[in-house]
């Protein structure tokens, strides 16, 4: 069966009884593919057990490289292509360049988190986001479930733990 | 979540075992031995001669002692202030995550009425050999020595005196301050202990209150008493951000002094209820208010720098072009930014006791770097110098403050067991 195509929906009211159901439904093996929740639910990421995220290590990176370019690039221009005195001072007087470094840093480091971000969540505009249940924007937490990552189970068992994980309904959904 | 009802110990007292008293006064007695050493060391090996032919006075061995109190009387002043205006800050924020370390932070406090009778003594002792305001000829104006600028700041020490006299206003102004101080860590401590007797939120309102009463008087009281008691040493100079610099200097050093506090009541098993995410905000606030001295060092550097204005640039070059000071203001930066900003960036370092532990122990260290920076140029010149006698007032001063701040603390109770926020910090979760 192909991937991201065909969905099991577990629609939950309470964020409390979706908490335990995910680690429920976890615990029977099922595989979740995304849990949508109108408002954030804390503590979800970690029933879910995702791993915490690496965009801090994207923006230090980004952020070196901001710190870099701006060093590089002032000294280029007041050292060596255009030497200037300014205020008396050294044509590489390092002090000076300081606050263009800061700003080059986090300027960087805030535009590659967003980039990174961006991509690693295949946000774009012309992305055409899936709904797989309008009143996840409204009053219901739906579970998806991918039957293409369960096959080892069947479906109507999947649809079993998820009602008696406390699920009001269960729907599927497929997406051309 | 489920709400599992939580079972803490919260009648816990620390107990100031002989143990620990022994390690403080291990150190004591350590510093001791080194300040003796020192002041030995400079009353036969002293540079007499040197400063005579500067054509400056002589130097006295002493002078040196009075500006060593003076630098931890400023410094232990002000991580013992700090305590009490971060647990001030607790209230008025309304913050809930801090509810069981509130008395760790207040208990730093206990060390302000020493400071403010050491401060005294020492500014009546040391007076002219710290601050040269206190010279009566530099007001004379028949006086070779007459000194048009400094008249001119002449009322702000003496008024209503005449200048050159008795400093009243300054006086006033250190009596005023460390007795709001006192004042305001006593009502804390009378409410918060009236809080373990009789519950419920009325305290807590009290507090909040009288916790904004400290704020306001404590943003014009730091910025003031840093004029007074640092920058005033370097009389003819002036920088308009200098009291945020100290405040900022004293503030995540108090921090740091916090932090350490409240991972060692947990090393010995107190605290139970504060777990890493607790720690991860200490952590952070010590790691944000490191980059925010920097920031401000920077600031007064930079448009010094920048503008090159003689009588302002004086402060620096006297600083940098010195053998003795220059490699510090290096020291200086790399211990107080490089090193915490490089060490604490991550999220597993801000919550583990042993990145923090070194972290708070080498801000502590390097915020007194720095105020040596800020001391001893100006009343040392050229015979200063960090040797046995710094280290050794240092660690004098350091289990002086320890051993007040944790006997204060094994008084009361540790944790504030009616506290309407103990339950919200016991799920603090980042």
């Amino acid at each position: 069966m192909e991937r991201d195509k065909n969905f099991i929906l577990g629609v939950y009211d309470d964020e409390d009884v979706l908490l335990h159901a995910v680690s429920e439904v976890r615990t029977s093996g099922v595989k979740i593919h995304e849990v949508y929740t109108p408002y954030p639910v804390h503590g979800l990421e970690d029933v879910l057990g995702y791993k915490r995220s690496r965009l801090p290590i994207a923006a230090f990176l980004f952020g070196l490289l901001g710190t870099t370019l701006a060093l590089t690039m002032q000294l280029y221009m007041m050292r060596f292509d255009w030497p200037m005195i300014i205020g008396g001072k050294d044509f590489a007087a390092i002090p000076d360049f300081i606050p263009v470094t800061f700003e080059l840093t986090v300027l960087l480091a805030a535009f590659g988190m967003v980039g990174v971000f961006m991509i690693s969540s295949d946000l774009k505009p012309w992305a055409q986001p899936r709904i797989f249940d309008l009143r996840s924007t409204d009053d219901k937490h739906i579970m998806a479930i991918d039957i293409a990552n369960n096959t080892s189970m069947e479906v109507a068992k999947i649809q079993e733990i998820l009602k008696s994980s406390g699920a009001t309904e269960v729907n599927n959904k497929s997406f051309e | 979540m489920a709400h599992d009802v939580q079972h803490y110990n919260l009648d816990q007292k620390f107990d100031f075992t002989a143990a620990t008293k022994k390690s403080v006064f291990t150190v004591l007695i350590i510093g001791a031995a080194l300040l003796v050493i020192g002041i030995v060391m400079a009353m036969f090996g002293g540079h007499h001669e040197e400063a005579a032919e500067a054509g400056g006075h002589a130097f006295h061995w002493y002078e040196r002692l009075y500006a060593n109190l003076w630098i931890n009387n400023v410094y232990f002043t002000g991580i013992a202030i700090i305590g009490v205006f971060f647990f001030a800050v607790q209230y008025a924020a309304q913050a809930g995550w801090s509810a069981p370390i509130s008395r760790v932070m207040l208990s730093f406090g206990n060390w302000l009425p020493y400071a403010g009778i050491l401060m005294i003594v020492t500014f009546f002792v040391a007076n002219h050999d710290l601050f040269h305001w206190t010279h009566a000829y530099l007001f004379d104006t028949n006086s070779p020595e007459y000194d048009k600028i400094i008249d001119g700041k002449g009322s702000f020490f003496y008024w209503p005196m005449a200048k050159g006299t008795f400093p009243a206003f300054y006086i006033l102004r250190m009596v005023l301050f460390f007795g709001f101080w006192v004042f305001f860590f006593t009502k804390f401590k009378k409410i918060s202990a009236q809080e373990d007797q009789l519950g419920g939120t009325s305290h807590w309102f009290k507090m909040r209150s009288w916790s904004a009463y400290f704020i306001i008087f404590f943003a014009v009281s730091s910025s003031v008493s840093a004029w007074d008691w640092v920058m005033s040493i370097d009389t003819h100079w002036f920088s308009t951000l200098f009291g945020w610099y100290v405040f900022s200097s004293w503030f995540v050093s108090g921090l740091s002094a916090i932090t350490l506090l409240v991972i060692f009541l947990k090393s010995k098993g107190y605290l139970e209820m504060v777990n890493e995410n607790h720690v991860h905000d200490m952590g952070k606030f010590v790691f944000g208010f490191t980059i925010f001295w920097t920031y401000l060092w920077f600031s007064q550097f930079l448009l010094i720098y920048y503008a090159n204005i003689p009588e302002e640039s004086v402060y620096f070059i006297e600083r940098l072009s010195s053998d003795i000071y220059g490699p510090y203001i290096f020291v200086n930066l790399i211990m107080n930014f490089f090193l915490p900003f490089l060490i604490l960036m991550t999220r597993d370092a801000k919550r583990h006791g042993i990145f923090l532990k070194v972290v708070c122990t080498l801000i502590i260290a390097g915020h007194w770097v720095d105020f040596f920076l800020m001391v001893q140029p100006g009343t040392l010149g050229h015979n200063g110098g960090i040797g046995f006698m710094e280290i050794g007032m240092f660690l004098v001063y350091g289990s002086a403050v320890t051993f007040v701040v944790l006997t204060g603390l094994s008084k009361g109770n540790l944790i504030p067991k009616n506290h309407p926020m103990l339950e919200e910090s016991y799920h603090h979760h980042i």
